[in-house]
């Protein structure tokens, strides 16, 4: 809060520097603006930038590292009562102090005798770390805007290159906000890499990869060795692996005619009207395919299902009859079928740029030979567009891996290993969801593995993504 | 000419006529076939966005009407105790004041008033009590209360339970549909539109659920995430499109974001929940959080869709800017950023709109909670729209069904708004060069 | 045939007999509309057998318009529309009955920049002969090949890498290649958009010469904005201008004698 407070002040003595360092040129040049190197306001900037930025800096480490380090000096050294506690009890402590002090939620463990006193002596320590590194941060922030301001003072004359300088600032600016996007890629790979790795301590990386396997729900009993294979992806890989392929049966297809039909053969009229259309198709939210599959889809098709089994059964196919009347809601070709619509728009709209990025030259000399229409889009179109579909279809084949919602709420939570498509299968996905969702202990191996699985599916998403990108980036320069 | 009259050559030329006309037939209609097939693809996406459209508008329509009953309700003075209102039982105070009315009396196992309870809302009980509080002299007298009607018993009157199902497939029993037609026949209940779905919170009681909460989530997350990704996003896209010098760098933070624009949604979940959570210790299922993540999951696509926005500037404003003696600073922000800004406040909107829809992420950061209220501040408990369309969907009573449908049919609602502004925007300031 | 083109064609015939000069190609008051806009005004034009007919003027007079309507390739594009008539051999090529499918084989056609497809040098040849079913077998469809780049000039250069990608080859080659395509499906008529525009001096002068050759056994036309190259290829030229046909006549005539003034402004630079 006092963080805040300070912010708020820092804004306004930097604002103050402004109209300052403005006015002091505009006086050093007899006020008139053109004997200035540059225009008046970018003298203020400059003496504004100088104020703020460090201390500002300080400021914003502090209220996001503040905690951590808070905590850090305060397990500098532990009471003799708490270190001969296990590690996790410690951590409880730790946390409780902490969350006292901040008014949070404190567990339910009731510290009394010697870790009483070690609760309070800890209290009063960790209330003395905040009020001082609190102290300290401001005044170092106070002394740098102080500092800042003072050092750029004296360079604020006429010819002083003020302009070149702001800019440089404003640049960096820029340059972090870009560098954001790398940072956000580090932190995904950090965070899975470092979690994945706790898992794989536990659990083999190769009784995850290989393991046929699949039941972390064992794993959380005390008692039990983590690593005794429940812990095996293969059914899961198989289930993604499954629901991909009907995706892609469904939307490879329909989406290349469609893209087809709109970029060769209809009129503008069919173009304005259908293609906004497919973009609502590609808006609705996956949550929406989802409630779509399980409550629409799902028992349209397991009646289907059903009633096919019926007659059977008595019959020489008695076996299917039965296994056709017990197909359930949800199923992988419930899941596959929804996804599959839901990736028509995006295979499409790809599509339709690839194959418009083929030069019209080609159409004109084929369809000069004497080619029917169909003929040029099959023998010199779609050959030369060739590498630029397949990239789309990779990406869209990315897409159906890290889909989450209509496997989640549709294709269950058995993992089975299975390629038969009315079976309940599982994915990377729903097991994440399904392991991360509720309450967590974040050690247990069963929460990291969540990691381990968003690992997997982060790598295999990442190389189809580069070599689909790849292809399409070629694709383009060739006809450019 | 008979064929006989043909001398080899003509009909040698005759044959290769007539295989040319077959095969031009054969040509012919495989070109018809091919553009069926086109026509047929374009047809069956457009059919399945119909069907999937008009299911959910068939299956929710019915939430935004809602039937009420106003009862008389005799408030027993033996039975209630000034001194500990809360601790009385109104509901079954209503429900055999609704027995009476009907002409019917509770029998001692109390069976009677328990399926008259089921079919009216908790919410009547909770009026009389609130009216007791504020006017105690209530006690002993006869008062009029209005309020909502079970779910089930709503959807017998809206026709989605009908009387012709075997008794044990349906929700409700014969005495039940019984009392239910007097009360409609006594004119006891109006139909009207549903303002309870759009002014409550998330219930456990679907009549009493509504969408306002998870309205207010969603808004509330969505301008964390427009606060955060909106100007670094712009910021990002401007540096790499007008400043960064063509080196190894730029080539890797380009690639970096063009493959962060496709890495599964969930996957930025885990981060959160590894970082934001874990590490910075931000509370669970703020709409913060929430903010946050999806901010970090559409800067890729807002920083791509600015830089197209950026790109369609000509070269020639900026040589002319820089012709003139402009810096690159000020070429930037007096020339390309205002005439780009349509462009780019566009894709910003598809890309706001976008995460508005986003589930998949949130669950991994815990918002896959019961939240009854509206959120009221950053950092409080707090649903969203899709994800309280995830837990209604995962609800047992058919009633929440209906409004897993309803609330969808919001969702969409504001994302076509959103969507709307952003063709408005485009419609209105695009710039043809 | 009005008394006036008479002798014009008598000097048109010196290179050619006379028998073929009545017009292997005959267009009469040809108007293109695009949408609203009119880009031909009623052009009546005689293209005669073995011979080559150049079509000059400035840019965007129409020309490759007039060139387009002879094969039906207007019809590719949205909101074209040709009125007149065109005979090819008696027969109007805008008739319902005549197949454009058809008309394309018989009237083969050159584009400004060459494009051969995306694929290799023989399968650029076997395109036509492959999907009209000329040929029965391979060793068929070989041979078409290989008398079609022969035809074409360009077996010698490449006889030895036919399966390599007809993108490979040089600028010229490339063109001569595509010449090589339209000649495989033995069309009658060649047109020709300005093939030589993308090229260099060098391999404009074996297209030139090329099509000197082809001269012998089809009706060529050729648009082209050179005029040094009309007059070395052509026998006839037809001047174009804003839609309309100004002159036409025996190349010798147009360019040493020009009736128009606008022709002569023109063929002499001074316009265009």
């Amino acid at each position: 809060m006092l963080i805040w407070i300070a912010l708020l002040g820092l804004i306004l003595f930097s604002a103050a520097s402004y109209a300052a360092g403005r006015r002091k040129v505009l006086s050093a040049a007899g006020h008139r603006p053109s004997l200035l190197h540059s225009l008046p306001g970018y003298y203020g900037a400059y003496l504004a930038l100088w104020a703020a930025a460090p201390a500002a800096l300080v400021l914003l480490l502090v209220s996001l590292m503040g905690a951590q380090v808070e905590e850090l000096i305060l397990r500098g050294d532990p009471p003799a009562a708490v270190s001969s506690l296990p590690a996790s009890t410690q951590d409880v402590f730790y946390n409780d102090v902490v969350a006292t002090v901040n008014d949070g939620q404190v567990s339910q463990t009731v510290y009394d005798g010697a870790l009483g006193d070690a609760f309070n002596a800890k209290l009063v320590q960790a209330k003395d770390i905040h009020r001082n590194l609190t102290a300290a941060a401001l005044s170092l922030a106070f002394v740098l805007a102080l500092a800042g301001a003072a050092a750029a003072w004296p360079r604020l004359s006429a010819d002083f290159a003020a302009r070149p300088r702001v800019e440089r600032w404003v640049a960096a600016l820029f340059l972090a906000c870009a560098v954001v996007a790398v940072l956000t890629t580090v932190g995904i790979v950090a965070s899975l890499v470092w979690e994945s790795w706790r898992f794989f301590q536990v659990v083999p990386l190769f009784e995850f990869l290989f393991g046929m396997t699949w039941d972390p729900q064992i794993a959380i009993r005390a008692d039990q060795v983590a690593s005794s294979g429940a812990f095996g992806a293969v059914p899961l890989f198989m289930g993604t692996f499954l629901i991909m392929m009907i995706a892609m049966t469904v939307a490879a297809p329909v989406g290349l005619f469609a893209a087809i039909y709109l970029s060769e053969y209809a009129g503008a009229t069919t173009r304005a009207v259908v293609k906004p259309l497919l973009e609502i198709l590609a808006g609705i939210p996956t949550v929406v395919y989802g409630f779509f599959a399980a409550l629409t889809v799902g028992p349209l098709f397991r009646g289907f299902f059903n009633s096919l089994g019926a007659p059977l059964l008595g019959g020489p196919f008695d076996a299917l009859g039965l296994y056709l009347m017990q197909v359930q809601n949800q199923m992988a070709l419930v899941a596959g079928a929804v996804m599959g619509i839901m990736l028509i728009p995006f295979v499409s709209s790809l599509s339709d740029d690839i194959i418009n990025a083929v030069p019209q030259s080609l159409r004109d000399g084929s369809l000069a030979m004497g080619a029917t229409r169909s003929e040029t889009i099959t023998r010199v179109i779609m050959p030369a567009a060739l590498p630029g579909v397949m990239g789309a279809l990779l990406l869209a084949v990315s897409r159906a891996i890290g889909e989450t919602m209509i496997v989640t709420m549709a294709a269950g939570l058995q993992a089975r290993a299975t390629i038969n498509p009315l079976d309940t299968v599982t994915t990377v996905t729903v097991q994440i969801v399904t392991l991360l969702t509720g309450d967590q202990e974040f050690d247990s191996p069963k929460t990291l593995s969540a990691f381990g699985l968003g690992l997997t599916l982060f790598l295999i998403t990442l190389m189809l993504n580069i070599v689909a990108l790849r292809i399409v980036q070629r694709y383009r320069e060739q006809y450019d | 000419m008979t064929d006989a009259a043909l001398t080899p050559a003509q009909a040698a030329k005759a044959r290769a006529r007539t295989e040319a006309e077959a095969r031009l037939k054969r040509r012919y209609r495989a070109e018809a076939r091919f553009r069926l097939y086109g026509r047929a693809a374009i047809i069956l996406a457009l059919t399945f966005l119909v069907v999937l459209l008009g299911r959910i508008g068939l299956q929710g329509y019915s939430t935004f009407v809602d039937y009420r009953v106003s009862l008389p309700v005799q408030v027993d003075a033996n039975r209630v105790n000034l001194a500990d209102l809360g601790g009385s039982n109104f509901n079954l105070m209503v429900a055999e004041s609704a027995l009476a009315m009907l002409g019917e009396e509770d029998d001692p196992y109390g069976q009677a008033s328990s399926q008259m309870m089921s079919i009216l809302s908790g919410d009547l009980g909770f009026q009389v009590l609130d009216r007791l509080r504020a006017d105690p002299s209530l006690v002993g007298q006869t008062i009029t209360v209005q309020g909502p009607m079970k779910a089930n018993a709503s959807l017998y009157y809206k026709g989605q339970i009908s009387r012709d199902t075997e008794v044990g497939g349906r929700l409700l029993s014969d005495r039940q549909l019984d009392w239910l037609d007097e009360l409609r026949d006594q004119g006891r209940v109006t139909g009207g539109f549903n303002w309870t779905f759009l002014s409550r919170s998330d219930s456990t009681e679907p009549e009493q659920a509504g969408v306002l909460g998870a309205v207010i989530g969603s808004a509330m997350m969505l301008f964390v995430t427009a606060l955060l990704a909106a100007p670094i996003g712009v910021l990002a896209a401007t540096y790499l499109e007008e400043f960064a010098p063509k080196n190894r760098w730029t080539d890797v933070i380009e690639v970096n974001i063009n493959n962060l624009a496709a890495v599964p949604s969930i996957i930025y979940g885990l981060l959160g929940l590894a970082v934001f959570i874990n590490w910075l210790a931000i509370p669970r299922s703020s709409p913060l959080l929430g903010g946050l993540v999806l901010a970090l999951m559409s800067l890729p696509t807002i920083i791509i869709a600015t830089r197209s926005a950026l790109r369609a500037v000509p070269p020639s404003i900026r040589e002319a800017a820089l012709a003139v003696g402009a810096s690159r600073t000020q070429t930037v922000f007096h020339h390309v950023l205002p005439l780009a800004m349509p462009g780019m406040m566009t894709g910003v909107i598809l890309s706001l709109a976008h995460a508005l829809g986003e589930t998949a992420p949130l669950l991994m950061i815990g918002m896959v909670s019961f939240v009854p209220g509206v959120p009221e501040t950053l950092t409080s408990a707090a649903t969203v729209l899709p994800v309280q369309i995830f837990i209604w969907e995962n609800a047992s009573e058919r009633a929440f069904h209906e409004r897993t449908a309803a609330a969808i049919i919001v969702l969409l609602v504001f994302m076509v708004l959103m969507n709307l502004v952003a063709v408005i925007l485009r419609r209105r300031f695009e710039r043809r060069w | 045939m009005t008394a006036q083109r008479d002798d014009t064609l008598a000097a048109g015939a010196v290179t050619a007999p006379r028998s073929s000069a009545t017009g292997k190609v005959s267009a009469s008051d040809v108007s293109v509309f695009y949408g609203e806009k009119q880009a031909l005004f009623d052009v009546s034009l005689d293209m005669p057998d073995r011979m080559v007919t150049a079509l000059i003027g400035p840019s965007g007079c129409g020309k490759s318009t007039f060139l387009r309507c002879i094969n039906r390739m207007n019809d590719t594009i949205p909101g074209a529309r040709v009125n007149g008539r065109i005979i090819i051999d008696g027969e109007d090529v805008n008739d319902r009955q005549v197949d454009p499918v058809l008309l394309r084989a018989r009237v083969g056609m050159v584009f400004q920049k060459p494009n051969p497809f995306p694929k290799s040098i023989f399968e650029n040849v076997a395109y036509g002969p492959r999907i009209h079913g000329f040929a029965t077998s391979k060793s068929e469809l070989a041979d078409i090949v290989e008398s079609s780049l022969k035809r074409a000039g360009l077996w010698k250069e490449v006889s030895d890498r036919l399966l390599a990608p007809g993108t490979s080859l040089s600028g010229g080659q490339q063109q001569r290649l595509v010449i090589a395509r339209a000649i495989a499906v033995s069309p009658e008529v060649i047109l020709m958009d300005e093939p030589c525009s993308a090229l260099d001096p060098i391999a404009t002068a074996k297209i030139e010469e090329l099509i000197d050759d082809l001269r012998s056994q089809y009706c060529i036309v050729i648009v082209t904005h050179s005029m040094a190259q009309a007059a070395r290829v052509s026998q006839r030229t037809a001047f174009f201008h804003m839609g309309a046909v100004v002159e036409a006549g025996a190349t010798d005539e147009i360019f040493t004698n020009p009736r128009d003034t606008r022709t002569q402004d023109y063929i002499t630079g001074r316009f265009g």
